[in-house]
């Protein structure tokens, strides 16, 4: 292996301007003569819009223009990037979802005028002068109460709230209800998955610039995948085709999803800067953000788990309603049912599963992906269901989960929801974190703390995810308008030195550091001569981008593709230097060499003569050494892995303190552990800030309560405890060529389980047994449920 | 946020003078006024900084207290109280954090009354002196609700004269997002009886709890407090805690204080 | 008005209103825009520089305050030779960053630390970090540079 090959922990090149402050983000861009727009946003969650008086605001000093739905007559909706099906066939119901208000007002922080000017302060002056005669609407924010006959719609042209209803596998459905009825123990649990806020610090960004010479358009964007945000601006909201349009997503900082998306602050600034011939600019403020940037999460669930009398699981039933928001975001419809639904069996051998997902509008922000995305809801209930399970039946929850895990020799194992898992191995997971977390010495640290009057809880949970999102073939047929391939250009230069250009996004994963690790890896050269461009439309392959914990596993294997492509071909070329077979030569550490000779050359040399062809076969092959592999996955990834967490409750007070986490993933094969373990321990910080802070919460008018760092709880760097990690579990997977499973989401998805169990788990031994509490568990719901 | 005229005067006299116009504002750390000023929640028309006033800085011990000026920064109370009256400047090392307590003030943070701020709870417990530019105040006469207090327009706090306590102590339990005071207790033992000051938890702003007052003049153990209990009637409820719960931190708050003096 | 100060050790000066805020006076007018601004509400740190010698929000401080102050930002930290400071290095062996929108403002604070307090405690240092927040890494890599810049025994990151 050379230095900084796979396997490596290679420190992070991209660190170097980040620490010395020179990274290029989104907002340290400015165009000359660029202009700047403040979005007028709805502050009441429904009413109709009767009329906008712009009159007296337009005259104020500095403003260019201000625009309101009527100047976006000729533009599309933001599109909608998956359509689910329901249970009687039927597509979802789609509502439309405008760049600015249209008619009706329907959530908090819709853009309802937007005003252009030659500085950010004028643009906010004149908002203030704008005349909104609006009529107020009841506004429609549980969903429960948003599906009941005669509610007030979201919507007036869909014919209720409901976007769909979604059942599967619903050829299982009877089996399963026969199932539970039969079982000799059914347990069953009632739960809320809490909305959240994803909150990168970053705040998004978007810059729209017009060039007049060549009518082309370029949009600077704080995007996750800027092709993808290229492709659905261009063709469906605003009709400029791909070639007259430029998406460049530099530095981005945090996106944990809510970067994903296409949203109408994109689509304005590089429709106005068309429209005006000028730059315009909107940052956003973490205020805008909690009311702009699509939330994620708010399931309201009801999980009955049958057992059999030897405690085996025989069949799962749940019933979910999703809030939807009051519009479609890009890929809303997926996350509660294809990365959700098809994640309910775990780690288990469960038979049977049926699921109905309920989807609705509310008044409320758009909810769509968010780190994890619909894999962290499964786990939640399945975690949390399993737990009280072993609860209720007296047995350790560790060898409840034992017992029913799929073994390691059912591998590939098909479930019941429609997915085959590849490789897995849970028992050694499991076993690794509870040596790792000492889980048989947990009674002397109990008695420990009880001595210092806390309560002390030790939870796990066992996650499997569904990741390296994923073959186009199969989630065609579930619905979704795109593919989700990647790609990725491998250029040799001259000289030996490389340049790959990834569809991939790396937002704080380390791609320029971990992706040129294989590529060195692979050719047997430093990886200091392998850059990565990436986030800009104009020099890279098209690409889906950076999420679910594909980056590796898709892009990563793109790259393979491409470098085997450049290796096959400069083999040629050495084949024909060096006067041998191209089968007879062998590229070791950097060089070509004749099997069974001392014939060889450098890589450089033969890189030299791809572009210095004058001693070169050109009868038979093109100079230059430039490759472009796409890569579609055969089937997702399944990373795994064993959380156990241990807190201690303050009885006075309710409050929770993490004391120690542990963490076993099984991630396959890895490139460069140092960012493993980084990914790992950020997704529990979120975790744990789902768990026990955070909440994204709106009052009965639709107004958000937790609308800044005031009331919305971030996890600090005293909330979270040291984070102990392993991956020494791999089970490579077995249809990608690096062998790798992705480990951007593990985190998020495991976590909160583990310690909602540990808490519950501290009451019980307290002897004051509480069967549930809901997220996050703040001093005040702990203290409550204590006390209820 | 709207335009201002920014002035910052060297003396107090000056200042008074350039608060005179209509619509000015003092400004002191601003750690609460300048991100109220970023919601437009507030339009002076202009803003005297009190930072450059030297005769409202410092922390002077003297006969049997401390005098802290106005303009003093949190952090420096933190380091120069620590010696005289150690729960005060424990108080104040525990304010927001280290950023903000480089910059925000006592006197801003007392003429602002945050409900949930912690130099009330000291100043209410201590039974402190709020000097003024034209006069001084005590403690229980300036506090008057809710961002309210008994300062005149333009009328700025120069310094606040601290007896010190045999025994204090404040504990803080932080509202999860913010980090203010869900609630906060001060417990202060003078020879002459027992205070108890408790901020974040009332609608009323920061209150002493008279009952409590009295068991521990009687007793100053945690034990005294038993049968004792502050009514949720007034309590905050939000989304962070009913006031119940409040209610019940008090108590809590209460006794874990007396335990640590 | 006009203003005057020192940043990074050079004098700089600049029109500004009596509105704009330092980190304003810092990115648009200086062209430093390695300090972020990440909230509105003065509590995540993004924007943390030390204005004469102590570390402040400039989000959170007018910039006609900071009129002849000695102010260092995220730019000015690396070692003259451009190479990485002490504590700029920790981060980068220790991986106590991801995304990097954070990062000037935590190698800021741990600055400010470690010279008043050269050889703190793991919780010290999570309570000197209370006004910064990170949403990458979940501290647990900051916590670790920041303590090993400190010149205390950590185990490095993951080989």
């Amino acid at each position: 292996m050379p230095k900084d090959g796979i396997g490596a922990s290679t420190k992070r090149r991209e660190d170097i301007r980040f620490l010395t402050g020179r990274g290029r983000y989104t907002d340290d861009i400015n165009l000359p003569h660029q202009a700047h727009v403040h979005f007028l946003r709805a502050d009441v969650a429904h009413a109709r819009i009767n009329g906008i008086d712009t009159a007296m605001a337009a005259g104020m000093p500095g403003v260019i223009r201000i625009f309101t739905a009527a100047d976006f007559a000729g533009v599309g909706g933001l599109p909608c990037g998956w359509q689910v099906t329901d249970r009687e066939g039927q597509p979802m119901q789609e509502p439309k979802h405008p760049v600015l208000a249209e008619g009706k007002i329907r959530h908090v922080g819709e853009i309802v005028a937007a005003v252009v000017a030659e500085t950010l302060e004028q643009a906010r002056d004149a908002a203030e002068a704008i005349a909104l005669d609006l009529e107020d609407l009841p506004a429609v924010i549980d969903m429960k109460a948003a599906c009941e006959a005669g509610a007030v719609k979201v919507h007036d042209d869909l014919s209720s709230n409901l976007c769909y209803s979604w059942g599967f596998v619903e050829d299982n459905r009877e089996a399963v209800d026969q199932a539970i009825a039969e079982a000799a123990h059914v347990t069953t649990l009632e739960l809320v998955n809490n909305r959240l806020v994803a909150n990168p610090m970053e705040p998004r960004v978007a810059l729209g610039d017009y060039a007049f010479h060549d009518d082309s358009s370029t949009l600077y964007t704080t995007s996750q995948n800027p092709h993808v945000i290229r492709l659905l601006m261009g063709a469906f909201v605003l009709g400029i085709p791909e070639h007259k349009l430029r998406v460049v997503a530099p530095d981005v900082g945090g996106g944990f999803g809510t970067k994903i998306f296409h949203y109408a602050e994109e689509a304005f600034v590089t429709f106005a800067a068309k429209e005006l011939k000028q730059p315009v600019k909107w940052t956003s403020t973490r205020s805008e953000a909690f009311i702009s940037d699509a939330h994620g999460r708010d399931h309201v669930t009801k999980v009955e788990l049958a057992l059999d009398a030897d405690n085996n699981f025989t069949a799962l039933r749940c019933l979910t309603y999703a809030n939807m928001g009051a519009y479609l975001s890009t890929f809303a419809p997926s996350v509660p049912t294809w990365l959700h639904g098809t994640l309910l069996a775990g780690n288990y051998r469960t038979p049977l599963i049926y699921t109905n997902v309920r989807a609705v509008f509310t008044n409320t922000v758009p909810v769509d992906a968010y780190r994890g995305a619909g894999r962290p809801e499964a786990t939640f209930q399945l975690e949390r269901v399993v737990d009280k399970a072993a609860r209720e039946l007296g047995v350790d929850p560790a060898e409840l989960r034992r017992q029913n895990f799929i073994r390691k020799d059912q591998f590939p194992y098909a479930t019941p929801v429609a997915v085959e898992y590849d490789t897995g191995d849970y028992e050694a997971t499991l076993d690794t974190c509870l040596g790792l977390a000492d889980y048989a010495g947990f009674a002397a640290r109990a008695e420990a703390s009880r001595a210092r009057g806390k309560l002390r809880g030790i939870g796990l949970s066992h996650y499997i995810e569904a990741c390296g999102i994923a073959p186009s073939n199969l989630v065609g047929q579930l619905g979704a308008r795109a593919g989700l391939y990647e790609s990725a250009t491998v250029r040799v230069n001259a000289t030996g030195g490389i340049v790959v250009m990834t569809g991939s996004h790396s937002h704080g994963q380390g791609h320029e550091t971990s992706f040129p690790q294989v590529v060195a890896d692979m050719i047997g050269i430093d990886a200091s001569q392998v850059e990565i461009v990436h986030g800009d439309t104009a020099n890279t392959p098209m690409g889906m981008g950076t999420y679910g914990s594909r980056s590796i596993a898709v892009g990563g294997s793109a790259m393979v593709r491409a470098t085997e492509k450049i290796i096959a071909k400069a083999k040629k070329i050495a084949g024909h230097m060096l006067e041998a077979s191209d089968e007879d030569i062998e590229l070791k550490e950097g060089r070509f060499t004749v099997a069974g000779t001392d014939k060889s050359l450098a890589w450089g040399d033969v890189t030299l003569a791809a572009y210095v062809p004058h001693n070169y076969p050109l009868d038979q092959i093109e100079p230059g050494l430039e490759e472009t592999a796409f890569y579609d996955p055969a089937n997702f990834t399944y990373p795994s892995g064993c959380y156990i967490c241990e807190v201690e409750v303050d009885p006075g007070t309710g409050k929770v303190e993490v004391c120690s986490f542990t963490a076993a993933d099984d991630f396959g094969n890895i490139i460069n552990p140092m960012i493993v373990e980084g990914q790992v321990q950020g997704g529990i910080g979120q975790g744990i800030g789902q768990a026990l802070l955070e909440h994204c919460r709106y009052d009965a008018d639709g107004q958000l309560l937790s609308a800044s760092y005031m009331d919305y709880a971030m996890p600090r760097a005293s909330d979270v405890p040291n984070i102990a990690v392993d991956h020494s579990c791999q089970t490579p997977c077995t249809h990608n060529p690096l062998g790798v499973k992705g480990c951007g989401e593990a985190g998020a998805i495991g976590s909160p389980p583990a310690v909602v169990n540990a808490v519950i788990d501290a009451l019980e031994r307290a002897g004051k047994p509480v069967a549930h509490i809901d997220m996050p568990l703040s001093p005040a719901r702990v203290w409550a449920a204590m006390n209820s | 946020m709207y335009n201002f005229d920014f002035v910052k005067p060297a003396t107090v006299d000056e200042a008074l003078a350039a608060l005179a116009e209509e619509d000015a504002l003092p400004l002191s750390g601003g750690q609460t006024l300048i991100p109220a000023m970023k919601q437009r929640l507030n339009a002076p028309s202009r803003l005297v900084s009190l930072l450059g006033i030297d005769a409202l800085k410092g922390v002077c011990p003297g006969e049997g207290g401390v005098t802290i000026g106005g303009a003093t920064a949190h952090a420096v109370v933190a380091r120069e109280a620590a010696a005289v009256y150690p729960a005060l400047a424990a108080l104040a090392g525990g304010i927001g954090d280290p950023a903000v307590r480089n910059r925000g003030t006592i006197g801003g943070s007392l003429a602002n009354n945050d409900p949930a701020a912690c130099y009330p709870a000291a100043v209410l417990a201590s039974g402190a002196v709020i000097v003024t530019d034209r006069r001084e105040i005590a403690a229980d006469s300036f506090f008057q609700g809710m961002f309210t207090t008994d300062l005149e327009e333009g009328e700025i706090i120069t310094a606040v004269k601290f007896p010190i306590p045999e025994a204090a102590h404040y504990l803080k339990f932080e509202q999860p997002a913010s980090r203010f005071a869900l609630t906060g207790v001060v417990v202060a033992k003078f020879a002459e009886g027992v205070r108890v000051a408790v901020t974040g938890a009332s609608e009323d702003g920061v209150f002493r709890w008279s009952e409590a007052e009295a068991a521990l003049s009687d007793s100053f153990r945690p034990e005294a407090l038993e049968g004792l209990s502050v009514p949720a009637e007034g309590m905050i409820s939000d989304l962070h805690g009913s006031g119940a719960y409040r209610a019940h931190l008090v108590k809590v708050l209460t006794g874990r204080a007396v335990q640590a003096c | 008005m006009k203003i005057t100060m020192t940043v990074n050790g050079r004098p700089c000066s600049g029109e500004v209103e009596g509105r704009t805020l330092l980190v304003q006076f810092l990115r648009d007018i200086q062209g430093l825009t390695g300090t972020h601004v990440g909230c509105d509400t003065s509590q995540c740190g993004a924007c943390t520089v030390h204005v004469d010698g102590r570390q402040v929000k400039s989000c959170t401080m007018f910039a006609a305050e900071a009129e002849g102050a000695e102010v260092t930002t995220i730019e000015g930290m690396a070692n003259a030779d451009g190479s990485l400071s002490v504590i700029q290095q920790a981060f980068q062996d220790h991986h106590g960053l991801q995304c990097g929108f954070c990062t000037p403002g935590m190698v800021m604070a741990a600055a400010a630390l470690l010279k008043d307090n050269p050889r703190p405690s793991e919780a010290e240092v999570r309570a000197h970090l209370e006004g910064n927040l990170c949403r990458c890494t979940g501290y647990h890599n900051i916590v670790k540079a920041i303590l090993a810049a400190s010149g205390q025994a950590v185990a490095v990151a993951a080989e």
